[in-house]
């Protein structure tokens, strides 16, 4: 099923009877205009869904498309989706499904409460189901279900990070006991080389703060909400039933995330499986709090123009916005700038909602990446550094800077390695 | 007889590079004499099976078949009793080795990257696991091992001779395999996954002009060309060509990464291969950390130099 | 017609392969197991050639993660799961015995096997069950499409090259890959399959697998923990030749 029935809904250019043209083309100014009646059934298939309701409040006012990422870089947005709807998509079946980023700034001007964070999970639901799912992000899921993390590395290798590296770390897979601050690692930071490099200054910046904290080492799983996101529910709940039993097990007074993605599922998601409420942190936030005593242990400068980017799950998601700029404007000698793109209206950079696992589709349906174009308004603020607090950015953006032609001209940061910079070696 | 007893294999007219690298280790073991079975028409060339004291022609279609190369083989070593057969771990040989050891009932050593005559029997060593682990192992003669391609030195056992023709017979086929036709593999449609041998280019590659000279080398060293993923999005070369996280896993007899930094991301596509060859102009680029050769210098310095060594 | 498909874990190379204490066999202290992953394109061609009026049985020797590979086998299509039960746990040849025990019971069209695995050092499943069971094989196979009485199979031989060769049914085929990638099992659907269905049991003989040949040392071949550096193009050259590739 395709594109192809719009030609049903399409006023004729050409329609002669008894000698007169009724088609209406000598009156017409651009484009054949299009009839309002529709054969609703693919529409339908997806109002039809719990979670996929929304769709069908659509009114096409279109104040999501000047907002939407996606649409920036290529054609997208939810009043489109729905008018392809209309005229025959098979959203369960085409590459638009996974186009969404689930970055939530939709959600922020729709006046009708189109819920993409909805409508997508739950139409995804039923095409994994269906065995309709693209080839990288299947693999990316498999990796999750057999090995707990995307990257398809070992469980056993969680901590591995953590060689060649002197700082003190309480592994409570073999030191279990009461800690103050249960650290949630996260996939990226355990594995990925450059969130590693964070994972380390995370580690230098709570010893100097002395904060006690203890992390679930091999036993830590993928948070597993951007596998929600991808519809994924099964997998999803299985990660969180693991990820619960282990906060049961390690008691801890409060929960700190590196990543707003597990902390979206952690605040949010979570709680409706399990019926817990987590006392949970993002590390800026946690951060933020302790503003004066790491001021007080600044020793360095960092004397650098930095903008920063709001991770949408940080940000548009849970309202943080004020956290990590509080860290970034505590850095002594720091010149921070914002992009206009900021804040409510930040813009994504392409890898929410499985948009990490669907770089090569997304290329195939967009101009540019979406990080690109982040990339790019960074630079043209004047930015040297982008400071980041998501550990899916700093892969992505650094490929963008190089892509981009601006290698050299911005770095790309967790906010965490920046305070780590300022605070010395002891 | 006794001795060893060599299962060629060819196609369309040739002998395959492993019927050579099996007759190189069959005279190498000092077992006995060496017998190499051929099949179809290919007895005709038993000039070039020198290093074998006699060529068993078995007949067949030349055309290889499964069923009836494999009853054949047994035939043979019904005939003459070897120590010990050898046969390629190639995708003709996986079809025989068993069926020749089942009937025979000989114990079956797969993957093997050496074999050795010791008391009574032969030492093996099989490349298992991904090529992680060599595992020996000690087999008690009669047996058959299975070789890995590119084990031995082919071209010692590319010996020409006048080695004696004996003419085999063998029962009818049962005939419940039957050849059809060969299919090449249309032109432009390269299936990196299955190449032996890629040359991959990376985002060091400069323009898209220098693409020429890679291809020029690749042909030269008879292999496919590969990508990361920038070179996909620059649109210098298709998706299908790509490896890496979001394009193909790949891992190839020899994998030469050039101009290639290492991102983790294309790393996961091609670690696996089995040796890899690096140049970069970076000494710290992480490729260095998965390749087994480097070498940090101007690639387009490099593709030059190897190209007019080449040709 | 019905179709079986033999599945096996095998060793996951993800892992670090430690050898015990005897130096002749890995220690399983350590070792993680998964589908090997020839299996999983045997089982996915199994479920494509499978339609409505077909069986597609899975088959796997009893083991650690073994139910949750069938339970998973059942929610990607397998109309029926089996669990072999009573043999001992051996060498391909062994493995050979007790699936070619349990597939003489009944009466299989197709019996398809991942080509290869990578602890098989005994030799390919596929083969030596055919060899066992006296049927037609066929190894490396590509694509399989089912005509009257028989199969038109793909077989690859180096370089892209294939040959197409007509077999009688029934036969057995060692799968290299399946027409389309294997498919995905939704956590959901396993689970349910985990809760609803049944895993059957059948007990074969542990019967031997023949003639063996004994392990002595088991060892990681010696690599470099990181490049060797060459000095120019001539030194490349000589790896490349040594290679065999230039």
């Amino acid at each position: 099923m395709g594109d192809h029935r719009y030609q049903e809904y399409v006023e004729k250019d050409d329609a002669v009877i008894d000698g007169i043209d009724v088609s209406g083309a000598w009156n017409r100014m651009w484009v054949p205009r299009e009839v309002t009646e529709y054969d609703f059934t693919f529409l339908d298939r997806v109002t039809d869904l719990s979670g996929g309701e929304s769709m069908g409040w659509c009114y096409e006012c279109a104040e999501c498309i000047g907002v939407c990422p996606v649409d920036n870089v290529g054609s997208y947005g939810p009043r489109k989706l729905y008018r392809k709807l209309q005229i025959g998509l098979d959203l369960f079946d085409h590459p638009d499904l996974w186009l969404c980023t689930t970055c939530r700034n939709c959600l922020r001007v729709c006046p009708k409460e189109v819920d993409m964070m909805q409508i997508m999970p739950a139409v995804r639901e039923q095409a994994i189901l269906n065995g309709n799912v693209p080839g990288e992000l299947q693999e990316m899921l498999q990796n999750v279900a057999e090995y707990g993390n995307p990257m398809g590395e070992s469980a056993r290798k969680r901590m591995r990070w953590l060689k060649k590296f002197d700082e003190p770390v309480r592994d409570l897979s073999k030191e279990p006991g009461e800690v103050d601050v249960l650290w949630y690692v996260s996939d990226y930071f355990s594995y990925h080389p450059r969130g590693i490099d964070a994972a380390k200054a995370m580690v230098r910046v709570f010893n100097r703060l002395g904060v006690d904290f203890g992390v679930l080492g091999r036993n830590e799983r993928c948070d597993g909400d951007s596998q929600r996101l991808c519809g994924e529910t099964g997998l999803f709940e299985e990660l969180a039933e693991h990820n619960h039993a282990l906060f049961e097990q390690n008691p801890h007074e409060r929960l700190v995330v590196s990543d707003p993605h597990a902390y979206n599922a952690f605040k949010n998601e979570y709680p409706k499986l399990t019926g817990t409420e987590y006392n949970v942190q993002h590390y800026t936030q946690f951060l933020a709090e302790k503003t004066e005593q790491l001021a007080g242990m600044f020793t360095g400068e960092f004397p650098r123009k930095v903008t920063f980017h709001d991770p949408c799950y940080l940000g548009r998601h849970n309202g943080e916005y004020e956290a990590p700029r509080t860290l970034i404007e505590a850095v002594p000698g720091i010149d921070f700038v914002e992009m206009f793109r900021c804040k409510e209206q930040g813009y994504c950079c392409g890898g929410g909602g499985g948009g990490m696992w669907l770089d090569g589709l997304t290329a195939d349906h967009t101009f540019e990446r979406l990080s690109e174009n982040r990339v790019r308004e960074a630079v043209d603020v004047g930015a040297e550094v982008l400071a980041v607090c998501c550990p899916y950015e700093v892969s992505r953006f650094e490929d963008a800077v190089k892509s981009t032609d601006n290698d050299g001209k911005l770095e790309v940061l967790d906010i965490i390695e920046i305070l780590d910079s300022c605070l010395g070696d002891d | 007889m006794s001795g060893v007893l060599v299962v060629c294999e060819h196609l369309s007219g040739e002998f395959a590079d492993i019927t050579f690298e099996l007759l190189a280790l069959a005279n190498s073991l000092g077992a006995g004499d060496v017998s190499a079975v051929t099949f179809g028409s290919m007895a005709g060339k038993a000039s070039e099976l020198g290093s074998a004291a006699c060529v068993i022609d078995a007949g067949c279609e030349d055309e290889y078949n499964p069923e009836s190369y494999a009853a054949a083989v047994s035939t043979a070593v019904d005939a003459h009793s070897p120590d010990l057969i050898l046969i390629g771990s190639t995708s003709m040989g996986m079809d025989i080795a068993a069926p020749v050891a089942a009937a025979h009932g000989l114990p079956l050593v797969a993957y093997c990257t050496t074999v050795e005559a010791t008391n009574g029997g032969f030492a093996c060593s099989s490349s298992l696991y991904g090529g992680k682990l060599g595992v020996s192992s000690q087999v008690s003669s009669p047996a058959v091992a299975m070789v890995l391609p590119g084990s031995c030195d082919g071209d010692a056992g590319r010996v020409a001779g006048s080695p004696a023709v004996n003419e085999l017979a063998i029962p009818e086929s049962a005939g419940k395999v039957r050849f059809n036709r060969l299919i090449e593999p249309e032109a432009g449609d390269v299936d990196i996954t299955q190449s032996g041998v890629l040359v991959a280019i990376g985002r060091g590659i400069g323009s898209k002009d220098d693409i020429e000279l890679v291809a020029e080398l690749a042909e030269l060293l008879d292999a496919d060309l590969a990508c990361s993923r920038p070179i996909v999005d620059a649109g210098w070369m298709e998706k299908s060509r790509q490896v890496g996280k979001s394009g193909f896993k790949v891992k190839p007899r020899v994998y030469i990464a050039l101009g290639i930094s290492g991102a983790p991301e294309h790393i996961e596509g091609m670690k696996n291969s089995a040796t890899i060859i690096a140049i970069n102009s970076d000494e710290d680029a992480p490729i260095f950390d998965v390749a087994h050769y480097g070498l940090t210098e101007d690639l387009f310095d490099v593709c030059e130099e190897l190209v007019e060594e080449l040709e | 017609m019905k179709i079986a498909v033999l599945l096996k874990m095998v060793p996951d190379l993800v892992e670090e392969l430690e050898v015990d204490s005897t130096g002749k066999a890995l220690d399983t202290e350590e070792l993680k197991f998964k589908l090997n992953e020839f299996d999983d394109h045997a089982l996915e061609e199994a479920l494509l050639l499978g339609g409505e009026e077909d069986e597609v049985v899975a088959l796997a020797l009893e083991g650690e993660g073994n139910e949750k590979l069938l339970f998973t086998a059942l929610a990607k299509g397998a109309s029926r799961a089996v669990q072999l039960t009573g043999v001992q746990p051996g060498g391909s040849g062994e493995q050979a015995t007790a699936f070619a025990a349990a597939l003489a019971e009944s009466s299989f069209d197709l019996i398809l096997t991942g080509v290869q695995s990578v602890d098989d050092r005994e030799g390919q499943l596929g083969p030596l069950l055919a060899a066992r069971m006296g049927l037609p094989c066929v190894s490396v196979v590509t694509g399989v499409s089912v005509t009257d009485g028989g199969a038109t199979v793909n077989k690859e031989y180096s370089g892209g090259v294939m040959a197409e060769f007509e077999v009688t049914l029934p036969a057995v085929l060692g799968i290299q890959s399946a027409q389309q990638p294997p498919r995905y099992a939704p956590v959901s659907k396993v689970r349910q399959m985990q809760q609803t269905a049944t895993i059957e049991s059948l007990t074969v003989g542990g019967a031997g697998g023949g003639a063996e040949s004994e392990v002595t040392a088991m060892a990681p071949p010696e690599v470099g923990a990181s490049a060797k550096m060459l000095d120019d193009a001539a030194a490349l050259l000589e790896v490349l030749r040594g290679e065999g590739v230039a």
